[in-house]
């Protein structure tokens, strides 16, 4: 009798633990290189179109005059000149608006927070502010052209441009402060209610002070944003190669301005030019976002 | 907060008097010639084909990506290696759009211009590859466009899908690692069922920015005198680019309003598209709690 023969060592049951199939494994690798892949094609166009902007604008900047003149009296063929009236509308353009825009989004903000409660009034405002985000540039900008030079007779002028960047900036504003102010911890508002320190001064005293930092760094984003809007400045202002410093009046530069005009100049210099306020105003953007980044690193709220 | 009405109201009161002139179909017209106020001729057809056609190419592109790279911060890489990651992608926000602009029409449109034309002849039996209303060459046309786009509106939608991913249950996802599913599993059964109103909503929000895109699109598009052939090789204006084209001759109140009806148009356009976004966000929130 031959006894069938089974492997003493042989388990009673199958495995708990079986390898995963290789058709499952395969799918699984596949699945992660295609989102690694993903990432490698958004980074490629950042990479390419920052090397070209760096590469063709660079030599317009080591010039001095770059940062100290303007182009008033340059040929279009000249090397000569810089972009100091383009900065000075774009910084100038850009503070007005924040000086508009900031106040009424931080009040906007402390009514949603603060006194809001989810009430119909702060729903239908959160909503507006919503859809105001999406409103596009050059709808904000064919707006404040209907009702600041139509209907009410005022010139084109920088000053307009800035009341159609503050359509763009509010709801950055409003949504960045908002979400800051809700981090404030409610204990410290208690603690200052519990001593008998009315609302109002709470806020200014507590709840703003220690959303203080956040706020600073969304105001400086947003202004970021707004100095690389194009449309606005196309309907609202027109271009002058010469330092304009009335906000009220007549033609005003700004860097994107000063893109779109002169790359209807076929010359190498206008070319050169064009590269150069591209880099000048990416330079510009960057710094802002940094001192942003850096104002939020080292005052963060304090959540304990 | 009451501008949004007024955005609305002013341009609509701007617009009436034109409208009331135009000599022919305002919706259905491809004519736009505004340059003889006693004869009024403008029609949107071609502004909306070529504004559509862009944005759908845009998101077309960006939709996948976005979702690769949201899944790839959130639940591949560590924490400590995904913020600088989701830096670079928010880097390409800051960029501004007459940059895009610049690069699209000088660097990215020749770079592309072969790609283009094998599309163009090679497949032409494709409805929107067939046909092109402006020379292929320089690459000024919808698709380079479409292109330039997907990588503007691709920040906004991997941020917002990025901070619904995030919020998956741990709970599920743990549950499902633990049932022996692989990390891909894992993602297709609970990320994506408790995320997708969340990207769908990001999307539109995209579609949003790429609808009312101007300058980039100014800067790539190459404009022809013949109507829209209903292909992305075609050139052209979409609303925004063709009102930013026009803008320093806003004198004559009536070929201006001829304009802000356009912008009324893509308002419109726009607001829905947002609204639509808010309202599956809001749904998808209530679902999940």
């Amino acid at each position: 009798m031959t006894a069938t023969l089974t492997d003493p060592n042989r388990p009673a049951q199958t495995p708990a633990f079986q390898k995963i199939s290789g058709a499952r494994q395969f799918k699984n690798y596949l699945a992660m290189s295609l989102m690694g892949l993903a990432f490698v094609v958004a980074v490629i166009p950042l990479v390419w179109l920052l090397v070209t902007v760096v590469v063709s604008g660079y030599e317009a900047l080591v010039n001095a005059d770059w940062w100290s003149k303007s182009l008033k009296g340059v040929l279009p063929e000249q090397f000569t000149g810089g972009v100091y009236h383009a900065l000075y509308g774009s910084i100038v353009q850009a503070v007005v608006c924040a000086v508009i825009a900031v106040p009424i989004g931080i009040l906007a903000a402390v009514y949603l927070v603060e006194y809001g409660n989810n009430s119909r009034f702060a729903r239908i405002t959160t909503f507006m502010v919503d859809i105001l985000s999406g409103v596009p540039s050059i709808v904000a900008a064919l707006f404040v052209f209907a009702l600041w030079v139509t209907t009410l007779g005022f010139e084109t002028s920088a000053f307009a441009v800035s009341l159609a960047l503050v359509l763009l900036m509010l709801p950055v504003v409003v949504r960045s402060t908002e979400e800051m102010l809700r981090l404030v911890p409610d204990e410290l508002r208690e603690a200052s209610y519990a001593l008998g320190v009315p609302k109002w001064k709470t806020i200014v005293k507590i709840v703003l002070p220690t959303a203080l930092s956040g706020i600073v760094t969304g105001v400086m984003l947003a202004t970021a944003r707004v100095m690389g809007e194009t449309a606005p400045v196309l309907v609202l202002v027109g271009y002058s190669r010469s330092i304009n410093f009335d906000v009220f009046g007549g033609n005003m530069a700004s860097l994107p301005l000063l893109i779109y005009n002169e790359l209807l100049n076929p010359e190498e210099a206008g070319q050169l030019r064009v590269w150069g306020a591209a880099l000048t105003l990416i330079l510009l953007i960057m710094f802002f976002n940094l001192v942003a980044t850096l104002i939020s690193r080292f005052s963060a709220i304090k959540t304990k | 907060m009451v501008s949004i009405v007024l955005i609305g109201l002013f341009l609509l009161i701007q617009a009436v008097p034109s409208l009331l002139v135009d000599n022919i179909n305002f919706f259905t017209s491809p004519e736009w010639s505004t340059g003889d106020v006693a004869n009024l001729r403008f029609g949107i057809r071609d502004l909306l084909v070529v504004t559509i056609l862009s944005s759908l190419v845009a998101l077309v592109i960006a939709m996948p990506v976005a979702m690769g790279i949201a899944l790839f911060l959130t639940h591949y890489l560590p924490p400590r290696v995904a913020r600088p990651f989701a830096y670079v992608i928010d880097l390409l926000a800051a960029v501004p759009s007459i940059v895009f602009g610049l690069w699209g029409a000088k660097v990215l449109g020749p770079a592309l211009e072969p790609l283009a034309t094998f599309l163009n002849t090679k497949l032409s039996w494709f409805p929107l590859f067939s046909g092109n209303n402006v020379s292929l060459a320089g690459g000024g046309n919808i698709f380079t466009a479409g292109i330039v786009l997907s990588i503007m509106i691709l920040p906004i939608i991997t941020a917002v899908s990025r901070e619904v991913f995030q919020q998956t249950p741990v709970m599920q996802i743990e549950g499902a690692l633990a049932l022996g599913a692989t990390r891909w599993e894992m993602v297709r059964t609970t990320v994506l069922p408790f995320g997708r109103s969340g990207y769908i909503a990001g999307s539109m929000l995209g579609l949003g920015r790429a609808l009312g895109e101007t300058v980039a699109v100014l800067l790539i598009l190459r404009s022809s005198p013949l109507p829209s052939s209903f292909s992305v090789f075609d050139g052209g204006y979409t609303f925004a680019s063709k009102i930013a084209s026009a803008a320093p001759e806003f004198s004559e109140p009536l070929s201006t309003g001829a304009y802000i009806a356009a912008g009324l148009v893509l308002f419109v356009f726009t607001f829905a598209v947002n609204a639509l976004a808010r309202y599956v966000a809001g749904r998808g929130k209530a679902k999940a709690s």
